[in-house]
């Protein structure tokens, strides 16, 4: 399993990339691998503010649907529409154009609760 | 429950990193590589599912025939040798004990198989039955079971047999050798495609799923889990029992009328069945096509207007149609095909229509 380093981690299973004040958030490979095959994605609207382990979209693969949870919280800048005539990309490249959205997000604090790439290894166990 | 079985598979799904999970107590494969492509490889060449978890019991004796036409719903005495029936067991107000295949060698010797899940409720429910001059033998633990198929199935196992598989018809079997084991060779399947089902003793498993893979490298063969065993079946709108068919349902709501003999022997259940039959059905099951990508699941509610008129049993997206469909129980006056009715998915209604099975173009025969 590959877990970038540039990249930070939550317990639920997303990758957040920070740039600025801008985050941007995926899911991991641990995470499409759990899920399977994702066949769509329900994305939040551009300009919604979406908080800290609150769901802002849902994530519905063959065999199971799930809530996708918010590392952080903020505004959504931008929404990843690929996905939606591609959901597959989540399994296929979940790191770069699997990413899900973009976020500015409000409160710089909630940063130390991500993990690190080698944090989060030991995380999952893989 | 707390003991995991393992099939004499197991070790194979590990090497090939198979996702695993605890299916009816068994540690089974889910998937490979993912349930689409599995799904696809299966529609458009070859797959192979272990399905060494389904259950088998074997009945002997001179009253075996009169036995199980009084255990199951068809009818028995229609069977000839060498040829497998599609049936269930039902209890006495007409809920299903289990669905099976039973597979008649003699008029003396039979095979029963059953779902994995249910093994141990449906032996003693058929222990319970037990009438004198018939022998009751659960050799679930003793045989593995591999099922090949796509339409390459028949060629792949054809380079591994001297048995003509060809004139092997849909639903009949032969005892013979394959890949130089002793086996059952079965033209069954749960898939919709041309396939077959190899039960053999599980000490030459290891061979068996070798010569097979080797046999099936030009027809780019592979392996394929339960998750895409499910949407094979869902396409085909074959039910799956826990979830289309339990307890709580009968077979003539299921759809199931055209294994339940009313008219011949005497059955457990068949009261019950008689009086569904002679009374207006309440509800139906039904397949359907859902708008969109959402998923309907086991469960969700199904819709006209504001009444409430279903529920859904199985759904998924159609791998083959990239469409979502589902299976369920939809109310008198609402079933026709080309209905239109709404599934609830977590809080919001999304638009189906009732469709004639199979959704694919598909067909074992």
């Amino acid at each position: 399993m590959n877990y970038p380093d540039n990249l930070k981690y939550s317990e639920d299973h997303e990758w957040i990339k920070i740039d600025g004040n801008i985050a941007t958030i995926g899911i991991t490979e641990f995470a499409q691998g759990e899920l399977g095959d994702v066949v769509f994605i329900e994305l939040p609207e551009v300009d919604d503010e979406i908080n800290e382990n609150e769901p802002f979209g849902t994530i519905e693969a063959v065999k199971t649907v799930s809530d996708m949870l918010s590392p952080l919280s903020g505004k959504v800048m931008e929404v990843n529409e690929s996905l939606n005539d591609k959901p597959e990309t989540i399994n296929s490249d979940p790191y770069e154009k699997g990413w899900i959205i973009k976020i500015e997000f409000s409160d710089k604090s909630e940063l130390k609760n991500l993990m690190d790439s080698k944090s989060y290894k030991e995380f999952v166990g893989k | 429950m707390n003991q995991e079985k393992k099939t004499p598979f197991y070790d194979k799904h590990l090497k090939l990193d198979a996702k695993i999970v605890n299916f009816a107590g068994f540690l089974m494969p889910i998937s490979y590589e993912g349930i689409n492509a599995e799904h696809l490889q299966v529609r458009k060449s070859v797959g192979v599912f272990d399905v060494s978890h389904m259950g088998e019991f074997n009945v002997e004796g001179e009253n075996a025939l009169e036995y199980l036409q009084k255990l199951t719903i068809n009818d028995v005495s229609a069977l000839i040798n060498d040829q497998v029936q599609y049936t269930a067991m039902c209890y006495d107000n007409g809920g299903i004990v289990d669905d099976l295949l039973l597979y008649r060698f003699n008029e003396n010797k039979f095979l029963m198989v059953v779902n994995g899940s249910n093994i141990e409720k449906d032996f003693q429910w058929a222990k319970d039955h037990l009438i004198k001059g018939v022998e009751l033998k659960n050799d679930s633990d003793q045989i593995g079971l591999l099922a090949i198929q796509g339409p390459n199935s028949l060629k792949t196992l054809q380079k591994l047999t001297n048995v003509n598989l060809s004139d092997i018809d849909f639903y009949h079997f032969t005892e013979g050798k394959l890949a130089g084991i002793d086996m059952i060779i079965s033209r069954t399947g749960y898939t919709g495609e041309l396939g077959f089902e190899l039960y053999h003793d599980i000490s030459f498993s290891e061979k068996l799923w070798n010569d097979i893979f080797e046999a099936g490298e030009e027809y780019d063969i592979k392996p394929v889990g339960l998750g895409s065993r499910d949407t094979l079946r869902m396409e085909m709108k074959y039910c799956l029992y826990g979830n289309d068919i339990d307890k709580t349902t009968n077979p003539i709501e299921a759809g199931l009328s055209w294994i339940t003999k009313l008219n011949c022997g005497d059955f457990v259940g068949k009261d019950a069945l008689l009086k569904v039959k002679k009374e207006k059905l309440n509800r139906r099951l039904v397949i359907f096509k859902v708008e969109g990508r959402r998923i309907a699941r086991h469960g969700y509610k199904i819709f006209v207007g504001d009444e409430e008129v279903g529920v859904v049993t199985s759904g998924t997206q159609s791998p083959s149609l990239k469409e979502g469909i589902g299976i369920g129980y939809v109310k008198r006056g609402h079933t026709k095909s080309g209905n239109e009715i709404e599934i609830d998915i977590r809080g919001k209604r999304y638009k189906a229509i009732i469709v004639k099975p199979p959704v694919v173009d598909s067909s074992p025969f």
